[in-house]
């Protein structure tokens, strides 16, 4: 349906191909999230990878430093309808997160936690083969709290409410348990070329 | 209705069948919907607009009015300078225009239908709109319910809906009015004439007379922020906050 008088400002030129369904692309950096934004300082931080209910192993944020880094310069995708291309992270693959505590695949499923209580549900698929990581920079800088500093999970090819702020766990779970988005009307799975935003998208 | 069961509608039209200006900056719009929905107050719709090439935009605004059978849906939008939907809004909408939106979205946004205890909504600009929608469902479901809004403009003029919240505070004993105006000296004694910080929270607490069991905050992320800063200076637990960031 054409709205009358509308032209927008049309579609990102050459690079519309990277503009999934639904998304226009923005120039600053939005901030959402369901409440106040979380202070955490790095000497308190802590990140546990969990099996169910049992901690696997924690790391403290010198710890967590030392494991291998890696930069990715990805496009991101945001449920309220702003795409930012080209933003560049560094951060811990979740593959080396695993390594180090010695795990392989325990389940096909991961919840991810926040300091402030938010989750999301990710298949471990997802976060595999370089395409998520624990971010720790953002632009070559510490990451904003605002953004979710000091780190924050990133899986750039979801919509962004699966790259939760503030990030403190990574649990395996049995099944694919919907996080606190996800059991809220929006979609399990989230991806953004099949605008897969709402629960029956 | 729990949060879990939130319908999620499908794309509609609706027709704009009234436009008001209520402040300098914001418009509502009253859009008529082709499949009326029962919303709760703090959920938004999705609009899109389309351009003759195909190219389309979304952006979300919150429900302004209650939840009520009228198939009329009031929307608040806040022009932005070079706001490609906004400005749409606001320079070129016209009543009869056809709008497409899908809704009632949001789960997390509510208000808590029974309402029982004291609620503390902060809100600036646009980011009443949610608010009054609570506002207006807590006159029509839950009017005993201790409510205070606290709410920040830069000026008089710029306070959204000002008549409707003025009458309510006069009317309803329950009902806590506070303005936080940042540019011109406030006129009533009851207001304030600086940012929201924690002590002013801490007042219009005390005129709730009572801790308030949820608090709503909503505006554009920088004022969030400050609303949330200054609510847990306030000593109150982050955990009963809930925010709407407008982006931005
Ligand atoms: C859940 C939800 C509910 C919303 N409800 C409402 C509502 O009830 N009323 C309403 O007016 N808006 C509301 N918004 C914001 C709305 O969705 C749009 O983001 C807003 O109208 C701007 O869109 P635009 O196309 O005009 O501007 P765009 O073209 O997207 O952006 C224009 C410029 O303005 C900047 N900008 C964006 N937001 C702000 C801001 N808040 N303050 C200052 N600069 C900003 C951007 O950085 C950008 O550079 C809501 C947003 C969300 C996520």
């Amino acid at each position: 349906m054409v709205t009358r008088g509308f032209t927008g400002r049309g579609s990102g030129g050459d690079n519309s191909n990277r503009i999934p369904p639904g998304q226009h692309l923005a120039d600053n950096f939005p901030v959402l999230s369901a409440g106040p934004t979380p202070s955490v300082e790095t000497s308190d931080w802590k990140f546990t990878v969990k099996i169910g209910p049992k901690p696997v192993k924690v790391w403290n944020w010198n710890e967590f430093n030392a494991l291998p880094k890696t930069k990715v310069t990805k496009d991101i995708h945001c449920v309220t309808s702003w795409s930012k291309l080209d933003t560049i992270w560094e951060g811990v693959l979740i593959e080396d997160i695993l390594a180090d505590a010695g795990l392989d695949q325990p389940t096909g499923f991961v919840l991810a936690h926040g300091y402030d209580g938010y989750s999301t549900n990710v298949p471990l698929a997802d976060l595999l083969s370089g395409k998520a990581m624990v971010a720790l920079k953002y632009a070559g800088k510490p990451l904003p709290r605002d953004h979710g500093g000091p780190a924050r999970l990133l899986v750039p090819h979801l919509y962004f409410w699966k790259s939760a702020k503030w990030v403190n766990a990574l649990q395996f779970t049995a099944r694919d348990e919907p996080g606190f988005w996800e059991s809220r009307g929006y979609h399990i799975y989230g991806d953004p070329w099949r605008e897969q935003r709402y629960t029956n998208d | 209705m729990t949060e879990n069961d939130t319908q999620i509608g499908s794309w509609q039209p609706c027709v704009i069948e009234e436009i008001v200006q209520q402040t300098p900056s914001i418009k509502s719009f009253f859009l008529r919907l082709s499949k009326p929905f029962a919303h709760i107050a703090g959920q938004h719709v999705d609009v899109r607009l389309t351009a003759p090439d195909g190219y389309s935009a979304m952006r979300s605004y919150s429900v302004a009015s209650s939840t009520n059978s009228s198939p009329i849906i009031e929307l608040a939008i806040e022009r932005l300078p070079d706001g490609e939907v906004s400005s749409f809004f606001h320079d070129v909408a016209a009543i009869g225009d056809e709008i497409e939106l899908r809704g009632p979205l949001g789960g997390h946004f509510l208000w808590p239908e029974p309402a029982v205890d004291a609620i503390l909504l902060i809100g600036a600009g646009s980011g009443l709109a949610p608010l009054m929608a609570m506002i207006r469902q807590r006159r029509a479901t839950s009017p005993a319910v201790p409510t205070a809004l606290l709410l920040s403009a830069r000026t008089a003029e710029d306070v959204l809906f000002s008549k409707e919240l003025h009458s309510n505070e006069i009317s309803d004993a329950a009902f806590v009015l506070a303005l936080a105006i940042t540019r011109e000296k406030p006129i009533r004694a009851s207001d304030f004439g600086r940012r929201i910080d924690g002590e002013m929270v801490q007042e219009v607490v005390a005129r709730l007379h009572r801790k308030p069991t949820q608090i709503f905050v909503c505006g554009s992320n920088g004022f969030v922020n400050i609303a949330t800063d200054g609510a847990l200076l306030a000593g109150l637990d982050p955990s009963i906050i809930k925010t709407e960031r407008y982006g931005g």
